[in-house]
């Protein structure tokens, strides 16, 4: 499926626009580390919660869940929350 | 002095240059000296907008630089550099916490503290985090193992406390120090949760806590109410460890095991609240603080508005004003706790970075001081290193 990355993540990418596999949101994240070694923990800790200032978005709904069923031809959106100092 | 970003420190051969690693709210800079020290070379931003809690060069190897970086949206990481930052390869692991079963675990919100480990370990680091956290690496930094023994043991969790009694960008582990002639002797240091001593390589960790004053009405004997802000261990004499304390300065010459408060040495209308504490590379009896108001609300900043460093000579007996060059007055800025560090040249350099990101910096031991830097963001550390 295609992935929307924000600029915060494309150190790891090298760009806007990535491609991960997987029938779940974790597993989704999962494939995209494997491709991207150190993107995932850098948008969810060490208790699989998804951190303070990342949001993730499924066909433009936001999604909270890991376990959230993902479909091939779903679009991922990954963006970070507007915040700054 | 000066600061020169376009010609290059000239260095006869041989020679070692003196580093500055300056780590900040908004990114790294990196500051080579001249041979005297005058004249230095600014390489940086690296990592711009990107928050660096610390820069450790190794000291071992004078090649493996480890760099703690977190941005404001972004998880926690540590990055790692074999070419002076050239180029950075991030942890394959960083510093994590064991996850829980319910989900409801702590999460490292950044690396806070980097400690290379005894020369004998020649890939070991040690890391501290926000929350309390020890961590261990054994492959210079690309993999890093949490200590279940004090992460996840109840009575330090109990110490440690929760965020909320922790310091206002949230509570820390700092000050790992490893002895220099047995590197299974560490010590730790939690703001809050005391000051801590392992003798078997941190398996088991010991309360290290007494003759330390807590905040007035509470009882020191309460572990988590002590608030150590920076201790640092006597290169010249690691019998010594020297401590700057949310409540004071003090010395303790093990194996006593009973802080000494020497900060009422120290001018009253100063008072002996900070955050840093260097101590000379070849001095026992020497050693630098600067101090902070902490008074009231705990402002924070230059008491009155005037900065200066104060160096005892004797152990902490008598103290002495060190503000030659420095603002006399209106300067109401600070030194954060890693933001103070010593050269090992003779006469020694004294380096600071101030929270209104400038970068002062002594040739003779502090007697006189030069800003090398300004307009740079919030500085959080300050390391020296000498490269060939």
């Amino acid at each position: 499926m295609k992935v929307l990355i924000p600029s915060a993540l494309h150190s790891y990418t090298g760009g806007s626009k990535a491609e991960a596999d997987g029938s779940t949101l974790a597993a989704a994240l999962a494939d995209l580390d494997r491709r991207y070694p150190g993107i995932r923990f850098r948008m969810i800790d060490e208790q699989n919660r998804i951190r303070r200032h990342i949001r993730i978005f499924v066909d433009g709904v936001q999604v909270v869940d890991l376990a959230h069923p993902l479909d091939p031809r779903d679009e991922l959106i990954i963006v970070q929350a507007l915040s700054g100092g | 002095m000066a600061s020169n970003t376009e010609k290059p420190a000239v260095q006869k051969p041989g020679a070692r240059q003196t580093l500055l690693l300056v780590a900040t709210r908004k990114g790294a800079w990196f500051y080579y000296a001249d041979q005297a020290r005058q004249i230095w070379r600014t390489d940086g931003p690296h990592f711009l907008g990107h928050i660096i809690n610390q820069l450790v060069l190794d000291p071992r190897d004078s090649r493996t630089l480890l760099a703690a970086a977190k941005t404001g949206h972004l998880g926690p990481t540590v990055f790692r550099s074999t070419d002076f930052g050239r180029t950075w390869k991030e942890a394959a692991r960083p510093p994590a916490f064991a996850a829980s079963a319910d989900g409801n675990g702590r999460a490292v919100d950044h690396t806070f503290w980097l400690t290379p480990g005894h020369a004998d370990e020649p890939d070991v680091w040690y890391a501290g985090t926000s929350p309390q956290g020890l961590f261990r690496s054994e492959d210079g930094g690309v993999n890093w193992a949490p200590f279940s023994c004090i992460n996840d043991d109840p009575q330090y969790r109990q110490w440690m406390g929760t965020v909320q009694d922790g310091t206002p960008d949230g509570p820390k582990m700092h000050s790992i120090i490893v002895d220099p002639r047995d590197a299974a002797h560490l010590y730790l240091a939690m703001s809050g949760g005391g000051v801590h001593e392992s003798l078997d390589g941190g398996h088991s960790f010991t309360p290290l806590v007494d003759g330390l004053e807590v905040v007035e009405g509470f009882d020191p004997a309460e572990i988590t109410f002590h608030d150590p802000h920076c201790v640092r261990l006597c290169p010249s004499n690691p019998d010594r460890l020297y401590q700057q304390n949310h409540c004071g300065i003090y010395r303790l010459d093990r194996p006593a095991r009973r802080w000494q408060r020497i900060g009422r040495n120290m001018p009253a209308a100063v008072g002996d609240i900070g955050f840093p504490m260097v101590i000379h590379p070849r001095d026992a009896d020497t050693a630098w603080v600067f101090p902070m108001d902490g008074t009231s609300v705990w402002p924070r900043t230059s008491p009155d508005g005037k900065p200066a460093v104060y160096a005892t000579r004797n152990g902490g007996e008598t103290w002495q004003r060190l503000d030659a060059g420095l603002p006399a007055s209106q300067a109401w800025w600070t030194v954060k706790r890693q933001a103070m560090a010593a050269d090992r040249n003779d006469p020694i350099g004294l380096y600071f970075g101030t929270t209104s990101g400038e970068l002062w910096a002594s040739r003779d031991e502090g007697r006189q001081w030069e800003c090398i830097a300004r307009h740079l963001p919030e500085i959080y550390a300050v390391e020296t290193a000498e490269v060939a």
